[in-house]
């Protein structure tokens, strides 16, 4: 039932699919849908590869490695986390456009005029690619650790024993089992790439949700657009399937009751300095830098742009990400616990349904919430009118309701899946002895595995909790009159090419979202099952 | 308190699969019981149906005379006063050894549960550990505080699945005989799984023997052993081995070993073919014997020998001898029967 409410806007989305088309939508498959499909495409491998050898690799190193710096690095490379992929391509290409300090030293000491040479464009699919997968990579950087930190010893010993080298038991056994983390970190990365707007409208790309957002606005068919939201729909709904076929292939509980302390490889030399570049650069590229600029930007601008209004916003973003949070947690305990003890179809399919809500655009789950919102205010005042000659007016149309409602279909998906990984590692064997010991099934859910989920829970938490604060299309659309957030301040500066003005909301978003990264690098470090 | 135990008739199903069919058996208050069988043959199941995990689909469970399963019927397994020892131990591994004790007491004084926890951790023997947590402990510890853990709220039917399987083996018999000291020490009415005899044998009062799902006989493990009721139990409890032998008298078979004679009458019609068990403690070595065998494999076990042995005529017979008696593999050894009772089967 609660699922069912969750997919509503899903459910809008995909009945506009099955609608008759219209001309524009005709015009549209005519002119530029192989564009968006091959450019999503795209940018949807290139995000694949550089989050991938980014976050395992890092998560490798910082799990089970002894180098310098490793402790350092183990929360460092979360701070990427805190950076909106809009936030990050505004200051690259502040940085490396034409007119940006890089290429302007360059001319300087050469002499070079425009023209005279080589220089990347940033504003392109490739540089799409890297602002994103620089942000972006966290998630499987922060899933994969947690899954090597939590294997048994045993498994691992036993693959050394069975004659498999550091490497080769890396690749046999630590990978394998931590697959189904890498492929959901992965699952998450890509979604978020698919719904992402902000960077691809500002570098000016023909993918989905800026066609959405062309067709909605400029040719103004929403029908058109919502058929748009529907083929996006299935490229996601193919990488959820595929997340939750390698997640079936094996159920992954922990086989061995001994945790001690893991093996640790100690790089010393020429490999602990490669360690140390690897772990270096994801980071110094995705937060160091732009954090830099956005301060030397927010320093030159602060004193005009930090008023009494800044702070009221920051504290509206901050409670609303808060509220958002700890609703979508909620929610998504109660489903994936009601989908261990009753596994049945309905409830696994519309647990499935919800998860989709992630991939969605923002504006797409704006769309999909105002047109069913407004349909229902619309009933409802004429029933009242019809009963009690009561006009209600617009009842949940524009108010933070349809705000936070809108936030948690697109969030459900982060926290389901944060908390079933977590569910995954409680063994069946633990809920019966607790049964047996005379609980009652809601009883075990608060005190068996909400103390073992503690980190699940609290990762689940903080990434809804920083995805809120970054959210910028849902908030565009749907939020009350007046209401701001930090998020929709810097894109309005941005978008009218006040990127130095904007720096000040940019790194408050920054700052806030660093707070609760540094708690959850603490927690996953320490959280580790039995100890 | 302790309780008495009655599973009647009992089918238990996964989807099409029967795994339990007509299982039967009363576990005595204070006694303990032991489900033995090879793995697959559906023990566990009755322990998940007896703890309220599995549904019946016909016959029923009652414990103190109170019907708790039936095929209409299941009462949740937090009510049903059950303590379970998991095969994992599946202790909480973020509660300390008190606290994961003193889980199932929920109601009472917060006085009186903390000197039933101190209790129970005297009773296994591990008083000083009340803080430490279960990765910190040992395989034998944790299976104690599991153990511990189960008894804590004195349920009427404790369940041990396969409590033994991770231990040492060396650890196992003297874990076993600690194990049933707490069980009788508490009084406890204990219902055991293993596939391992010489625990059941250490521990049980009774054994049920299963196989496929049935239950095939129950007995004490000295007849089980001495008196089992067909082949399969011949087989599967102890070591030995099936000749064929011809019905001479009431008394007496003939086999290849000579005459052999019980002490109690045979109901099968004189002149027929049967098959007799022989146990290695019924084949003794002796030099003087006109019987002998060769020597086929062996089996040094430090107070004894077992030997295998091939007999002129191709049947092969396993003999128990004492342990200074050392010959080599190939070698022809003298041995004679030594039967107090026959064990004999229709032929297959």
């Amino acid at each position: 039932m609660t699922a069912l409410i969750f997919s509503i806007p899903v459910l809008t989305i995909v009945s506009f699919l099955l609608r008759p088309s219209s001309e524009v939508w005709q015009h549209l498959v005519d002119t530029v849908l192989v564009d968006y499909i091959f450019n999503s495409a795209l940018l949807l491998v290139g995000v694949a590869l550089g989050t991938l050898s980014m976050g395992v690799i890092c998560a490798w190193l910082t799990s089970l490695c002894q180098f310098p710096g490793k402790s350092f690095f183990s929360w460092a490379l979360l701070l990427p986390l805190a950076m909106p992929a809009y936030i990050i391509a505004y200051t690259y290409t502040g940085m490396f456009d034409f007119a940006g300090p890089i290429q302007t030293q360059i001319r300087d000491w050469t002499g070079w005029r425009y023209g005279d040479y080589y220089f990347p464009e940033i504003r392109s699919l490739g540089g799409a690619m890297a602002m994103l997968s620089l942000v972006l990579y966290p998630y499987v950087y922060l899933l994969a650790r947690a899954a090597f930190i939590e294997q048994s010893v045993c498994v691992i010993e036993v693959s050394r024993t069975l004659g498999c080298n550091a490497w080769s038991s890396f690749y046999r056994v630590a990978l394998p089992l931590a697959r189904p983390a890498i492929v959901a970190g992965l699952s998450l990365a890509l979604m978020e790439t698919l719904a992402d707007y902000g960077t691809v409208s500002y570098f000016g790309i023909g993918v989905f949700t800026t066609g959405i957002f062309r067709t909605w606005f400029g040719l103004g068919d929403s029908a058109a657009a919502a058929k748009l939201a529907g083929i996006l729909l299935l490229f996601v709904f193919t990488l959820v399937v595929i997340e939750r076929g390698s997640r079936r292939q094996a159920r992954y509980h922990h086989t061995s009751n001994r945790y001690g302390q893991l093996p640790q490889y100690r790089l010393s030399g020429l490999r602990a300095g490669i360690a140390l570049v690897a772990c270096l650069l994801p980071l110094i590229f995705g937060f160091v830098l732009p954090a830099i600029q956005l301060g030397l930007w927010a320093s030159d601008t602060y004193v005009d742009m930090v008023d009494e209004s800044f702070f009221k916003i920051t504290l509206n973003t901050v409670s609303l990400a808060l509220l958002a949070a700890f609703l979508a947690v909620l929610v998504a305990l109660i489903l994936a616990y009601t989908k261990r003890v009753l596994a049945s179809p309905a409830v696994i399919v519309s647990v499935r349904i919800v998860a989709t809500g992630y991939a969605i655009p923002g504006t797409v789950i704006a769309i999909g919430v105002i047109i069913p919102f407004g349909w229902f205010d619309n009933w409802f005042d004429l029933l009242m009118l019809d009963y009690f000659n009561i006009s209600t007016g617009l009842l949940l149309s524009g108010t933070l309701f349809t705000l936070i409602f809108a936030y948690l279909v697109r969030f459900l998906a982060v926290s389901i899946q944060s908390v079933e990984s977590g569910l995954d590692k409680i063994k069946p064997s633990m809920d019966e002895a607790a049964r047996s010991l005379g609980y009652r099934p809601m009883e075990v859910l608060f005190k068996v595995y909400l103390p073992l989920m503690k980190g699940s829970v609290l990762t689940a938490i903080l990434i809804v909790f920083v995805d809120v604060m970054k959210e910028l299309p849902a908030t565009l659309i749907l939020r009350p009159f007046n209401f701001n957030t930090l998020a929709v301040r810097a894109f309005e500066l941005a978008s009218d090419e006040r990127l130095a003005d904007s720096s000040s909301a940019a790194l408050m978003i920054v700052v806030v979202g660093l707070l609760p990264v540094i708690l959850l690098s603490k927690s996953i470090s320490s959280s580790r099952v039995g100890s | 308190m302790t309780a008495q135990l009655e599973v009647e008739d009992l089918d238990v199903s996964y989807g099409k699969y029967q795994v339990l069919r007509q299982v039967s058996f009363t576990v005595k208050p204070g006694q303990i019981g032991c489900v033995l069988g090879p793995s697959g043959c559906g023990k566990t199941t009755v322990l998940r149906a007896i703890s309220g995990f599995e549904p019946a689909i016909g016959g029923r469970i009652l414990i103190d005379q109170v019907e708790v399963s039936s095929n209409q019927y299941c009462l949740a397994p937090e009510k049903r006063n059950v303590g379970m020892v998991f095969q994992d131990f599946a202790l909480f591994p973020h509660l300390s050894v008190a606290d994961n004790i003193g889980f199932g007491l929920k109601t009472g004084r917060n006085k009186d549960r903390q000197a039933r926890v101190h209790e129970l951790l005297a009773i296994i023997g591990m008083p000083t550990y009340g803080q430490a947590y279960p990765h910190q402990l040992s395989g034998g510890q944790q299976q104690r505080v599991a153990l511990a853990r189960a008894m804590a709220p004195r349920p009427g039917i404790l369940l041990l699945d396969e409590p033994f399987s991770g231990m040492d083996v060396d650890l196992r018999q003297q874990l076993a005989r600690e194990v049933r000291d707490i069980l009788k020490q508490e009084n406890v009415t204990t219902i055991l799984v293993t596939h391992d005899q010489n625990e059941a044998f250490a521990i049980a009062d009774n054994i049920c023997v299963m196989n496929e799902g049935k239950i095939l006989q129950i007995d004490t493990g000295y007849n089980l052993y001495h008196r089992p009721v067909n082949r399969f139990v011949a087989d599967f409890i102890g070591e030995g081995v099936i000749i064929p032998a011809r019905v001479e008298n009431q008394y007496s078979v003939r086999t290849e070993l000579g005459l052999i004679s019980g002490n109690t009458p045979i109901d099968t019609k004189q002149g027929s073919m049967v098959d007799v068990l022989i146990r290695p403690d019924d084949v003794v070595h002796d030099d003087a014997s006109k019987d002998s065998a060769i020597v086929i494999d062996r089996a040094f076990r430090g107070a004894d020998f077992l030997y295998y042995l091939r007999m002129d005529s191709g049947v092969e017979v396993l003999c128990l001898a004492p342990s200074h008696h050392n010959h080599a593999i190939n070698e022809r050894i003298g041995i004679r029967l030594n039967v107090d009772h026959l064990v004999l089967f229709e032929r297959s």
